[in-house]
């Protein structure tokens, strides 16, 4: 942690977010709001004077609450940096009338209340997102009693309790009445492995965790006596077995099943009932001390970092990967990288790892000192643009510059254009080409894919990040689903024109699924608000013609959810079953004399 | 042999359609040859072949040598993903001098064989389809070019617990800048909470 703190290449921001990611790979522009420490960072020695003058205690949140500190205070000892804060919510205030004891304390004169939040802007090639863990609260869990037994610990709690830094120097004691616990019980899976409450995985470090607590335990208090309450001990790592087998020879006792219930007796020490599944006996314990050993969940910043960074979660909330084998720290966004808890729970070892692959493969795409972006991107016609501005309106980068009147054209700035074809599909003259996704290329493959028995097709367009990554996923699980389905990707739903949808039923399509990525997941921004409302307006235009709109369906699908893939797929094929031979020569019969008329649009 | 550059200058399209097995992974399930001659009348389709890993040496030489010998300008590979394998793709094309925009990829593994194991027929048929598909689509493929930029040799970490820790300190000794962003008042994150750690038994901090 030291070495951080004095190298000369690493900027440290503590106190601060990202509020804001513009750009891409190779240059994202960062904005960080950095809150007012009212300490100077480069002037504070940690001496201690001012906290010793500062007359305002609270409960100390680094020691779970265990302890107390004061308004102005340092987070832990080892701190980095090691200047103090000033939780400012908390302070009687600078006013020499109201308080103010810490500024005469300090001698050095490192106290500013005048210090404000910052904004601090930085651009930078990539990105490593290392955002770590929520523990799980176990407040839900009532059953154990955390909420009302003060001898029913977390296991962080009880992390706090034994270590030697901690508010008891290190000594084991029970909250109620401060003395050494002659029995402890460890209760495992709290928040994990549970499809009632918490979630549904494995947390990965807790079995372990767990084992290490016992072997501390016994090396300090040989007599005392430790349960533990498992449903599988986990412990796959290297030498991990050695450290089971050790707690087991030093008369830990692990028993297979978690308790039901949790009272506790007259004397605060708690009495667990338990169906060991070994036995098949109901068993009761009475211990004087419970830990729970709490699952990791991903840490409340996700979502919006998700958001920011345009990135994709799993089911259970963590990161996704771009490929769980070939790709494992790489987000699917070109330039951004994984560590640690907040793809997945992992224990420190595989956070290092991790870290360092990813350390490594940001020093790959970046040595070079330049990148190359992918020609996906679109160009306008000046021949066909009447400058009516439709494109630079709905492009989610700001790309397009409107053009004034027909003799200046809109202009696309390549740079900035990120490739979704949003302006393509929504152009009402036509006169933008979308690279890679054009009307020629995407129109090709309707119509060869209904040339034949259009009637017993399903016509799937799917948004390369979410949509389309969902249907690989769904084929990575072996999900089975209805075989007529034929997917054409394009990078982002907001490329699906409206042309497409009319040719498709033109050619004979049944059912024509529009798919994307979730509303606030788009991989470019919002396009896909514009999907929304263009399969909207495109429904409300089938039923002026006579067209069932239902035959048009809109579903958002992840990366991740390849069971509601192929779920939507079986949807599908049912709406197809309800569409007639007769039905379909209709549409054709509709489209076709559409098109004989003057356009009206 | 004819000169490669100057395939692109001839008027007629001239596509090669290579059908992978993928081992068993699409075979099992696609009759992968079926598929090949379907295509190998497709319009402008000079060469169709079924090959048993595209991807590997032998069968990228297997393309190549077909590129140069019969003057291809289109490369559809019927696969898996183009999210997995496209980029390996195109370094092929790029090696035969054609531009890597010009290949197109039909996922037959992912969204065909894999999700439909136990219909043969069906999924042949859909193998077709989807490589019919992919066909028409290269007929129109235009070659692009990359725009090369300038990158910014800095990395923004997220989080100061021992993942950003350990990233930040490999990115710096390894000369890059990094800039740390760490929403609590000290890195060390979850990690520094903690007591004893396994499986060596020492401190955290």
């Amino acid at each position: 942690m030291t070495d951080v703190g004095r190298h000369p290449l690493i900027k440290l921001h503590t106190m601060s977010e990202i509020v804001d990611v513009k750009g891409y790979v190779g240059n994202f522009d960062i904005k960080i709001l950095k809150k007012a420490r009212y300490v100077s960072e480069e002037d504070c020695t940690a001496c201690g004077d001012c906290a010793t003058a500062c007359p305002v205690v609270r409960p100390d949140e680094f020691n779970l609450g265990l302890s107390s500190r004061k308004a102005i205070f340092t987070p832990f000892p080892q701190a980095v940096p090691s200047a103090y804060v000033i939780n400012i919510n908390e302070c009687l205030g600078h006013n020499p009338v109201v308080c103010a004891k810490c500024l005469e304390a300090c001698e050095k004169g490192c106290i500013n209340f005048h210090m404000s939040d910052d904004e601090i802007e930085e651009r930078v090639g990539s990105i490593v997102v290392a955002t770590g863990l929520e523990p799980y609260d176990p407040t839900e869990l009532d059953e154990y009693g955390y909420t009302r037994f003060e001898n029913v610990l977390t296991s962080l709690e009880f992390e706090r309790l034994v270590n030697a830094g901690g508010p008891t120097k290190g000594k084991l004691i029970r909250p109620t009445d401060r003395r050494l616990p002659k029995s402890v019980g460890f209760i495992q899976c709290v928040g994990s492995r549970s499809a009632r409450k918490g979630s549904s995985y494995c947390s990965n470090t807790c079995c372990m965790n767990t084992i290490k607590s016992t072997l501390v335990l016994k090396e300090h208090y040989p007599d005392i006596d430790i349960k533990v309450f498992y449903i599988d001990i986990r412990a796959v790592g290297k030498g991990f077995e050695d450290l089971f087998m050790r707690s087991r020879r030093l008369g830990v006792h692990y028993l297979r099943g978690l308790p039901g219930n949790v009272e506790e007796l007259p004397n605060h020490s708690m009495r667990v009932a338990v169906e060991n599944t070994v036995t098949g006996l109901l068993e009761f314990f009475n211990l004087e001390m419970l830990v729970l050993a709490l699952g990791m969940k991903p840490a409340k910043s996700t979502r919006r970092l998700q958001e920011m960074l345009g990135l994709q979660l799993t089911s259970d909330g963590f990161f996704l990967e771009a490929h769980p084998k070939l790709k494992p720290v790489d987000a699917a966004s070109r330039g951004i990288f994984y560590a640690g808890c907040a793809e997945s729970p992992k224990d420190i070892k595989e956070s290092v790892t991790q870290a360092s692959a990813a350390a490594v493969r940001a020093i790959r795409l970046m040595h070079k000192g330049e990148i190359y972006t992918e020609p996906i991107t679109s160009e306008i016609d000046p021949e066909k643009c009447t400058a009516c501005g439709m494109c630079a309106e709905v492009c989610p980068y700001n790309a397009i510059t409107k053009g004034i009147r027909k003799k200046t054209p809109s202009v696309v700035n390549t740079a900035a254009c990120a490739g979704c074809g949003t302006c393509a599909a929504e152009c009402p003259y036509d006169a933008i080409v979308m690279n890679h996704f054009t009307d020629g290329q995407i129109n090709n493959q309707i119509d060869s894919m209904l040339e034949k028995s259009s009637q017993e097709k399903i016509l799937v367009f799917a948004c390369n990040w979410c949509s389309y990554a969902g249907a690989d996923y769904a084929g990575v699980s072996r999900l089975q689903y209805p075989s007529n389905v034929r997917i054409i990707r394009t990078m982002c739903s907001g490329r699906v024109d409206e042309k497409f949808i009319f040719n498709g039923f033109l050619n004979g399509a049944p059912v024509v699924l529009v798919s994307g990525c979730h509303i606030g997941d788009c991989h470019y921004i919002d396009a896909n608000r514009w999907t929304e409302k263009r399969v909207k307006k495109i429904r409300k235009k089938m039923e002026k013609l006579g067209i069932r709109p239902e035959r048009l369906q809109l579903e958002w699908i992840s990366a991740a959810e390849g069971s509601r893939f192929a779920e939507i797929m079986g949807r599908m094929e049912k709406l197809r079953q309800g569409v007639s031979m007769q039905e379909i020569s209709e549409t054709i019969e509709i489209l076709r004399n559409r098109g004989k008329k003057p356009k009206t649009e | 042999m004819e000169p490669v550059t100057s395939i692109n200058t001839k008027p007629q399209t001239r596509i090669g359609v290579y059908v992978c097995h993928c081992g068993s992974n699409i075979a099992q399930t696609v009759n992968c040859p079926k598929v090949s001659e379907t295509a190998s009348k497709l319009e402008d389709v000079v060469i169709s072949k079924d090959i048993a890993y595209a991807c590997s040496e032998p069968g990228q030489q297997e393309i190549l040598d077909d590129i140069h010998e019969h003057g291809l300008d289109r490369i559809v590979v019927a696969s898996c993903s183009p999210r997995l394998h496209e980029p390996t793709f195109r370094q092929m094309m790029q090696s035969a001098g054609l531009n890597p925009y010009l290949l197109e990829m039909a996922n037959l593994r992912e969204q065909c064989s894999w999700v439909h194991l136990n219909e043969p027929d069906d999924a042949t048929q859909k193998a077709e389809d989807l490589v019919k598909m992919a066909v028409s689509r290269a007929r129109l493929l235009q070659p692009l070019e990359e725009e090369k930029l300038p990158l910014t040799k800095r990395t923004l970490i997220i989080g100061g617990g021992i993942a950003g820790i350990q990233a930040s300190l490999d990115l710096a000794d390894n000369g890059y800048e990094v800039v740390l962003v760490e929403k609590n008042a000290s890195i060390g994150g979850t990690m520094a909470h903690l007591d004893k750690t396994f499986p060596t038994m020492d401190c955290s901090i």
